[in-house]
């Protein structure tokens, strides 16, 4: 349709910076359990991510300034999700980081996308729950991993949401969210974790597509996250866990041809269940009708 | 989208109430969710179209209230017509077809033309060459749209009503560039516009734009503000709530097309709405039956038995929805057999790679009609988009099932034909599209079918057509009228037995099969028990019992005995002859009554010593409804009582055995499925059981039979209609679906040596289906109606009680019966698991050791053996079952042939002892009566 398009076409890139509450327990506590992260080497990594996008994807980047009320704000995927020109903000799981969709809600805005709401909570879509990071989108579709942060009801109102595509739901298996195990790594190339459970949520979305996908497995979870971005300038660009991270993955990423590709450090948010994806979000504002 | 109600609001409104009243609890319920989508950035509205059928503007509805008129007219000159019918007056019939632009084409047709007669003429009137993605649609009674058969008569389709059509795109072509001539994708546009106003194609606010302004192009060519004014595009339709936004958006993009031809402008619309994810899909509702597929399982935890869900059927395969996510796909390559039995649709599943076994899966349709319209569309979409060519549809004895097939032209022979298409392209005009006022129906209330409504239409009286009369009939008077044909054809019974099958049979047929469901559940029966006629019923019945008669029923008898090979035989064949043409009497007094529980298969299991030790024996009383349908036979307790008595006749042992047998035709074949219930010992204690059914059908030709994949399933609905449990329904599907899939066979024994043999007592039907199914049994039997149980019960406590323990209450014994109780042999201690009652449904596959099938063919008959050997929980079973076909007219003494079948079998396997006999016979049907 309109706005199906091979995945990967973007052309600005959203993120928030790392603010020094990093890491902390939330105010429920306890959630970061006994990881120890160093602050300073997040902000050093998340440097670097942005200089990649920015400098070598050439993308336009839109960073939106930290805010240590917010300990988890750095993970922008989780609270839109973005398809051509429009963006649904979504509400996450835990109470606490509902508030974080506010300024990217504004920005969604100012960059003229059509903001949709999940709605309040007492509305229909009460007690619906959506986390960007547990959608896959893949250019044709729309995978939603059902999960401990996302569960059927957000997967209905993303299908509601973005009705030009099949919305199917799969279970996340070996993760805690879906785009820990699996990521795009091209237009019709699936990157996914060799873990059983990986596979078999891999297995569900074989069964559930009408399309036919390159699958790329790796053999540590951490290297399933990647970005993959066509950039401004036609090249493929793919931002990958370097080799001292995943040093068994490190040679799959060679097998993709012609590709640009990034090793982007991200050990510090992977302590908190993060990955490279988590922090940020991939919009076109060049899309194409035909 | 065969299936929409029309924007017949108080239908709609019946509906809704009883779904917020069904769905309450159910946060998926279609209402609640609507309301539920206030974030969706333009409005519109929700949820999946909703099984739409292709197309309903409103407008045809009010169209519809003047066309009453004439139809009221034809129908009251029909009614009054005189029932003879010598004479033969060639009667014409107005129709008339809504077109895909919204104008009317009315001609006339001859009353008994077929159906593509009538399709021919539109696509002359049309100008369409490439005219194998459409078809035609028509409303029946339930104002649900159905697909007119090209190759069956008009009258025998439209039952009642005026001769309002529609034409409509049947096929979408995955590819619409492909097609030969830009006029049909003129008319395949125009459907689409349709579908996409109507809500049935789900779009974006941005698809709308790009679609809508394609339309406009086409439509009205270049943008030119002078001669278009400024709002020329507001008497144009888009998407079902259409804002200024978008028509802003619309002409934005118009503007940009200067050029662009129609055909071309045609041709984009055509490449982006093919890409939609509901392009082309045909949404049916259902209900998930069991507890679950995993991948279905919508949640952890969360049962899923019963919950609402869409079954979508495209070029791919079939889509299952929940709400609007995809739960679950089957590309028609996954799929090895359709069927549909009663109101549910069944689909078995190729197993992937990681699993051993085939599984089914079952899904619940408001009812019947739904779920034979459903599976007639997957026949067809499979057909045209995975074939080369049709398959032949099974002539003459079909057996089991019905003969519909697809039988137009399929993607690739269309494809084909017109790629030597040499005309010019041909002139036409494009009519102005979808104004204002064809769009009503899309004012955004979603278009659903009814279900609901239709399943309490009650209040409807029914019409009952009989060959070219139509009459109002009232329940009652029908049953007489049956019944007393039926008490005629006993009297010819009881010379030939037959005889008295046959004619019922064709009573039936004649009758319909697609009388609306009655208000009562006599007349459900009826006309349940009519279809049931029309395609080949088999009836495991082991017997019939209608208070306390013990005849056995006229058509089959299922006997699951456990006996030694002499027994078996005899008892079959004993009690085929006795069938008495009495019970049939009796059934048919009963018709009036509802069908008991009883009725349905019964499972008795009977301890009987064998030499080896404790034998179990099962009994299948299926139902055993005449073929008429009017004859519902109840099975009571007596009826069990009854059998062993005649059993006990023959044998010494003491394994009763009693074998259906239907006679339908004296001609044909006789399918008889035995299914035999063996109960090995291995040590004293242990038993084992293992049901076995050796269906000897009569097919005409078996091999086709065998493999077309596509079955329709038998309908014994007599009894399920009225009877209450679902367990009984079970139960007889599970016949059934042995009956109508002709891969199911029969003898399985277990083979003793393992030592360890365990066996699950069940029904045989079920048990197989079982192991694929997951839950589509489990859920209903603990519904079994009590006196079946009793009944149950009473055998088999006897039987069981030494080992398991004497149930004392009918659910534990049902328990027993069914579930399965798990024997160790030898080496291990036996364990009974009565407890667990859904046992049945959720019955472990085990893992698959070996399986293989071997053929074999003498002069009359076909033996087809399955052999497989399973592994479950440390027990390894060996399954044979054995199909045996004896095929012949009614010169063929069939109880000999199938005497001398069973008894080879027993011979080739001396070490397992056969648990079941199904016996099944079937007639040659004449094509008109066969199917609707």
């Amino acid at each position: 349709m309109a706005n199906m398009c091979p995945y990967g076409r973007f052309t600005h890139a959203v993120v928030r910076g790392i603010p020094e509450t990093f890491g902390k327990p939330a105010a429920d506590g306890r959630e970061n359990g006994e990881a120890s992260v160093e602050l300073a080497k997040a902000q050093r990594q998340f440097g670097c991510l942005t200089g990649a996008l920015r400098q070598k994807v050439g993308l336009q980047l839109i960073e939106i300034p930290p805010d240590p009320e917010l300990p988890e704000s750095w993970r922008i995927e989780d609270v839109a999700v973005i398809q051509g020109d429009t963006a649904l903000i979504t509400r996450p799981f835990k109470q606490q980081r509902r508030s974080e969709v506010e300024a990217v809600r504004r920005v969604m805005s100012e960059l003229n996308l059509t903001v949709v709401e999940m709605g309040g909570e007492e509305g229909d879509s009460g007690g619906a729950t959506l986390e960007g990071s547990d959608v896959l989108f893949t250019g044709r579709e729309f995978f939603v991993g059902i999960s401990p942060h996302t569960n059927r009801r957000g997967a209905e109102v993303l299908a509601d949401t973005f009705r030009d595509f099949a919305v199917s739901t799969v279970p996340v298996c070996g993760g805690a969210r879906l785009k820990n195990i699996c990521s795009m790594g091209g237009p019709d190339t699936i990157i996914i974790s060799n873990s059983d459970g990986a596979k078999k949520t891999l297995r569900m979305m074989e069964q559930l597509t009408d399309h036919h996908y390159e699958v790329l497995s790796v053999p540590e979870e951490s290297a399933a996250n990647c970005i993959y971005i066509k950039g401004p300038s036609k090249r493929d660009f793919l931002l990958h866990r370097p080799a001292e991270e995943c040093p068994d993955s490190a040679s799959a990423f060679q097998k993709l041809p012609d590709y640009t590709l990034l090793p982007t450090a991200c050990s510090e948010a992977s302590k908190l269940g993060a990955s490279l994806s988590s922090l940020c979000l991939l919009i076109n504002r060049k899309h194409t009708y035909f | 989208m065969t299936t929409e109600s029309g924007a017949d609001s108080e239908a709609k409104q019946l509906q809704e109430n009883k779904e917020t009243q069904k769905g309450k609890g159910k946060a998926a319920s279609q209402p609640s969710q609507a309301a539920a989508e206030p974030t969706s950035p333009q409005n519109q509205p929700e949820q999946l179209p909703a099984a739409a059928g292709h197309s309903t503007p409103a407008r045809k509805e009010q169209e519809q209230a003047e066309e009453d008129l004439v139809s009221h007219r034809s129908s009251t000159s029909r009614l009054s017509r005189s029932p003879l019918r010598g004479v033969k007056k060639v009667k014409i019939m107005q129709c008339k077809i809504t077109l895909l632009d919204g104008s009317d084409y009315t001609l006339n047709v001859e009353k008994r033309v077929k159906g593509h007669v009538l399709f021919d003429k539109v696509c002359d009137h049309l100008n369409l060459l490439e005219k194998d993605y459409f078809g035609i649609t028509y409303r029946d009674m339930e104002n649900q749209k159905n697909w007119l058969d090209p190759s069956k008569e008009l009258k025998k389709q439209i039952r009642t009503g005026p001769w309002n059509f529609a034409f409509n795109v049947k096929f979408y072509p995955p590819d619409p560039s492909q097609l030969t001539e830009d006029i049909t994708r003129y008319y395949l546009c125009l459907q689409l516009r349709d579908d996409v106003v109507s809500g049935r194609l789900p779009c974006s606010f941005a698809t709308h734009t790009v679609l809508g302004s394609y339309t406009v192009q086409s439509e009205l060519g270049d943008y030119d503000p002078e001669e278009l004014g400024s709002d020329y595009i507001s008497e144009l339709r888009f998407a079902p709530n259409q804002t200024k936004e978008l028509e802003e958006k619309v002409m934005e993009l118009h503007k940009t097309y200067k050029g662009m031809t129609p055909a071309e402008a045609e041709m984009h619309f055509l490449e982006n709405a093919k890409k939609l994810s509901m392009y082309g899909v045909d949404l049916h509702h259902a209900k998930l039956v069991g507890s679950l597929y995993e991948s279905l399982a919508p949640a952890e935890g969360e049962d899923s038995e019963g919950v609402e869900i869409m079954l979508g059927v495209c070029a791919s395969g079939l889509l299952i929805y929940r709400d609007r996510l995809r739960i679950n796909r089957f590309a028609w390559p996954k799929i090895l057999k359709i069927s549909y039995k009663r109101n549910n649709f069944y689909i078995k599943i190729r197993p992937g790679e990681f699993e051993q076994f085939e599984s089914t899966i079952g899904f619940k349709l408001p009812n019947h009609r739904a779920a034979k319209r459903l599976w007639k569309v997957c026949v067809e979409h499979h057909t045209f988009f995975r074939l080369v060519s049709p398959e032949a549809p099974p002539k003459k004895f079909l057996s089991l099932g019905s003969k519909f097939r697809y039988s137009g032209r399929t993607q690739a022979q269309t494809r084909r034909a017109s790629s030597q298409i040499i005309r010019p392209a041909p002139f036409f005009e494009r009519s102005s599209s979808k104004r204002y006022n064809m769009s009503r129906s899309l004012d955004g209330a979603p278009i659903m079918e009814n279900h609901e409504t239709l399943m309490k239409d009650n209040a409807v009286a029914k019409v009952i057509t009989k060959g070219d009369i139509i009459t109002a009939v009232t329940t009652e008077k029908k049953v007489e009228e049956d019944k007393s044909e039926q008490e005629d054809t006993h009297k010819d019974a009881a010379e030939t037995p037959e005889a008295v099958a046959t004619t019922p049979l064709r009573q039936d047929t004649k009758t319909n099969d697609e009388q609306p469901t009655g208000d009562e559940a006599k007349e459900e029966v009826n006309a349940k028990a009519t279809e049931a006629a029309g395609y080949l019923v088999k009836y495991v019945v082991d017997s019939i019992i209608t208070d306390g008669a013990t005849s056995s029923g006229p058509h089959g008898i299922s006997l699951s005995t456990t006996m030694d090979d002499d027994v078996f035989m005899d008892g079959t064949l004993k009690e085929v002859e006795e069938k008495t043409p009495d019970s049939q009497d009796e059934v048919s007094e009963r018709s009036v009554v509802k069908v008991s529980p009883g009725a349905v298969r019964q499972e008795v299991s009977q301890a009987i010593s064998d030499k080896k030790g404790t034998l179990i024996i099962l009994k299948d009383a299926e139902d055993k409804e005449d073929t008429e349908g009017k004859e519902t036979s109840t099975l009571d307790e007596k009826e069990k009582s009854v059998v062993p008595r005649e059993y006990e006749t023959d044998k010494n042992d003491t394994l009763p055995a009693s074998i259906g047998k239907e006679m339908f035709k004296a001609d044909t074949s006789v399918v008889a499925e035995a299914q035999t219930t063996e109960v090995k010992m291995l040590s004293p204690k242990v038993e084992i059981k293992t049901d076995d059914m050796i269906p000897l059908k009569g097919i005409d030709s078996p091999k086709k039979a065998m493999a077309s994949w596509i079955s329709e399933e038998v309908k014994t609905e007599a009894s399920e209609v009225i009877s209450v449990s679902a367990k009984e329904m079970k139960t007889s599907d599970g016949l059934q679906e042995n009956a109508e899939i002709f891969t199911f066979e029969d003898v399985r024994s277990e083979q003793s040596e393992s030592n360890l043999v365990q066996i699950t007592v069940s029904e045989s039907s079920t048990a197989s289906l079982a192991v694929s199914t997951l839950g589509w049994v489990s859920s209903s039997q603990k519904a079994s109606p009590d006196q079946q149980e009793k009944a149950v019960v009473a055998v088999e406590t006897e039987a069981e009680s030494a080992k398991l323990t004497a149930p004392t209450s009918p659910d534990v014994v049902e328990v027993a019966t069914k579930d399965m109780p798990v024997v160790h042999t030898e080496t291990k201690t036996i364990t009974y698991e009565a407890a667990e009652v859904d046992t049945n449904g959720d019955a472990d596959p085990g893992v698959l050791l070996s399986a293989q099938t071997i053929t074999s063919e003498t002069t009359s008959t076909t033996t087809t053996t399955h052999i497989t050997k399973t592994v479950k929980g440390g027990i390894s079973e060996t399954r044979i079952e054995k199909r045996i076909v004896i095929t012949g007219d009614a010169d063929i003494d069939h109880d000999e042939a199938l005497a001398q079948a069973i008894k080879e079998a027993k011979e080739q396997h001396p070490d397992m002892s056969v648990t079941k006999v199904v016996v099944h016979k079937e007639t040659e049907i004449t094509p008109e009566e066969g199917e609707d």
